[in-house]
């Protein structure tokens, strides 16, 4: 018996392609495969993301959860204050009744009815299925009525050139931004913020974040042990950010 | 027997060029200011993260509803049919537009990307009052382009009234949703609340009914054009009752806000206790703008034009202030964003009345947004014939026959 070991026009050409295309195929296959499972699924609203802050246990004087938003979000200043962003920042807050003194951080309220999407023009702002309340920097043309609308301050306008800013958080300048609750943490499947981490690491436990429709996610947890109140509820915003103690 | 023809802006070559460049130097200027700003970042201007409007807002506008305004006159003349007002209508359709195009060009200038202009007019959030004052705005525009074709060629002169009756009714649309950009911020205090809407149609009427005399007057220095007495005093009595009706539905805006009682605290602020903003609501806005414009009219037994005049030019420093009241107190009041606790310390200027100081960038961008309004009004008149004048012997006729 003889084996044909001549290599006809044909099965070279078929043979050529088919090394080629797994070559050229192989290494997709396989970043994919590496990659956190929530890239590859579309965002859907069985994910709830919330927020509940329990102000008794914020500390006067900490300022974790600010410094690592800046660290997270590439958000250095320029040293001016009035321009600079701030997409958390801490309040100290008094009581008119009893006087009493405390601290709360303050963020997007990430509304499930949110007054600065609804008025942007270009549709820059946008809420998210899963809650999540963002600018997409591609489209926001700066004209900030965005910042006119929001109850709670929280957005920034970018003042100036920036050119050190993280590939994480994509921020320009001419745009407005604000907290996105780490959404590119979230989609690479790290269901934590930074300013929830640091909070957690420092040991004060006062800012729980999760999926609302997970009953053993922390915020889930937090909104059982105690009752939370959304700021400024007369408006009916429906806030994704809730705060206990308050 | 007395006819009226419509001629060219007739002036000296020498003249016009001399405006022609003075206002483009100051065309220039502001577009350099804008140039300045956007390369630089707006940290150059008296704008922060407290007040996010500023000066560019306070000119753009102003002019806009000057533009809704102005158009006045050829409503009067189209829609309520006054033969009177005819020959005075392409006028006034011609600096609706010419001040609606540098409203829009200051508000454009002082985005934080004009560049991404195209974005604004692809890229559309219908639930935005913004996204429809982009079609308000650009429709207008072309509205008043059909509608001073109507009134100046003859051959579709036919159409003239229902594109004016479109135009009436468009401006009304129009300064309803200026007027809304503020009226749906539920947000701030200062805003929220419908009654702006109709306010800012009536402020329209006033600021344009007045712009168009002092634009009128201008032109009559260098030609004279058709302005009787009668016109005049219609005008004068116009003022008057549009300087009446905003007094009322200012009052109406302030009473409003004084029975939502979550609004109490900032009407004390603006009332009483706001400092540079009370000034400039009581002086500014209610004296200057409403007040000794009445007196002035009001005092003049013999009607005269220069009370007529008087009035006009404190009406206009009057306008700009109540923008500034307006559009800058609202903001420098700080937002309420807690019921039941008061705000001690805040790293962003959270518990303090914010103050706003504007920088030359923003001046020039301003002055350079009137001076295209300008610019645009004068290669108008120039070029077209929007002026009309009295024709009253027969050679006179043909002999400005013979030019046109």
């Amino acid at each position: 018996m003889t084996i044909d070991t001549k290599l006809s026009r044909r099965g070279f050409i078929v043979k050529s392609i088919s090394l080629l295309s797994t070559v050229y195929f192989i290494p997709d296959i396989i970043t994919s495969a590496q990659a956190a499972k929530p890239l590859n699924e579309e965002v859907n609203s069985d994910t709830k993301w919330a927020m509940s802050i329990d102000v008794d246990k914020c500390a006067k004087g900490c300022t974790a959860c600010v410094d690592a938003c800046v660290e997270e979000n590439g958000l250095y200043g320029f040293d001016r204050p009035e321009t600079d962003s701030q997409w958390i920042r801490k309040l100290t807050i008094k009581d008119i009744k009893t006087d009493k003194v405390k601290v709360v951080p303050m963020l997007c309220q990430h509304c499930e009815n949110p007054p600065c999407c609804d008025v942007c023009p270009t549709g820059a702002s946008f809420r998210r299925v899963d809650g999540i309340v963002m600018v997409n920097q591609h489209t926001c043309i700066g004209c900030r009525y965005c910042m006119m609308a929001c109850p709670f301050k929280a957005r920034s306008f970018v003042h100036e050139n920036l050119t050190e800013q993280v590939t994480t958080a994509p921020r320009g300048k001419g745009c407005v931004e604000s907290c996105n609750f780490c959404v590119n943490r979230i989609d690479h499947g790290i269901p934590t913020t930074a300013c929830e981490e640091a909070c957690m690491k420092e040991g004060h436990k006062a800012i729980s974040f999760g999926d609302l429709s997970d009953p053993n996610s922390r915020v889930s947890q937090a909104l059982k042990t105690k009752q939370n109140r959304r700021l400024r509820a007369d408006l009916s915003l429906k806030q994704r950010v809730t705060y206990s103690n308050i | 027997m007395e006819k009226i023809i419509f001629k060219k802006f007739q002036i000296e070559s020498k003249t016009f060029w001399m405006m022609f460049f003075g206002l483009g130097f100051v065309i220039l200027i502001g577009y350099l200011c804008s140039h300045y700003m956007e390369t630089e970042g707006h940290y150059v201007t008296g704008m922060n993260n407290q007040i996010v409007w500023g000066l560019p807002h306070i000119f753009a506008v102003l002019l806009i509803v000057i533009a809704s305004g102005v158009l006045n006159i050829a409503s009067i003349s189209s829609v309520f049919d006054k033969k009177l007002y005819k020959p005075l209508a392409p006028l006034s359709a011609l600096l609706a537009m010419a001040f609606l195009i540098s409203g829009l060009a200051i508000l454009v200038l002082d985005l934080g990307r004009p560049d991404r202009l195209i974005v604004a007019m692809t890229t559309y959030n219908f639930k935005s009052i913004f996204a429809w004052n982009i079609f308000l705005y650009s429709g207008f525009a072309g509205i008043l382009a059909i509608y001073i074709w109507t009134m100046l060629d003859r051959n579709v002169n036919k159409f003239s009234r229902p594109a004016g009756i479109f135009a009436f009714t468009w401006r009304i649309v129009l300064t309803t949703g200026t007027g809304s950009i503020f009226g749906f911020l539920i947000s701030r205090e200062a805003y929220g609340t419908a009654i702006l809407a109709p306010l800012f149609i009536i402020m329209s009427l006033l600021y344009g009914t007045v712009v168009y005399f002092l634009i009128v007057k201008a032109i009559n220095y260098f030609q004279k054009t058709l302005f009787s007495e009668e016109i005049l005093q219609n005008l004068r009595k116009l003022t008057l009752l549009f300087l009446f009706a905003n007094l009322y539905f200012l009052i109406l805006y302030h009473v409003t806000n004084l029975y939502i009682s979550k609004h109490l605290e900032f009407e004390k602020f603006i009332l009483l206790n706001g400092g540079v903003y009370t000034i400039a609501f009581w002086v500014g806005q209610v004296v200057i703008g409403l007040i000794l414009p009445l007196y002035i009219l009001f005092r003049d037994e013999n009607k005269s034009e220069s009370s007529l005049m008087s009035a006009t030019l404190l009406i206009l420093v009057g306008s700009f202030l109540a923008m500034y009241v307006i559009i800058i107190a609202g903001q420098a009041y700080p937002l309420k964003m807690f019921t039941n606790y008061e705000i001690l310390e805040s790293s962003f200027y959270d518990n303090v009345i914010h103050t706003y100081i504007p920088t030359i960038w923003e001046l020039g961008l301003g002055l350079g947004g009137v001076a295209l309004s300008l610019i645009i009004v004068l290669i108008g008149i120039a070029n077209l014939d929007f002026l009309p004048t009295v024709i009253k012997s027969p050679e006179a006729k043909k002999a400005v026959g013979s030019d046109s």
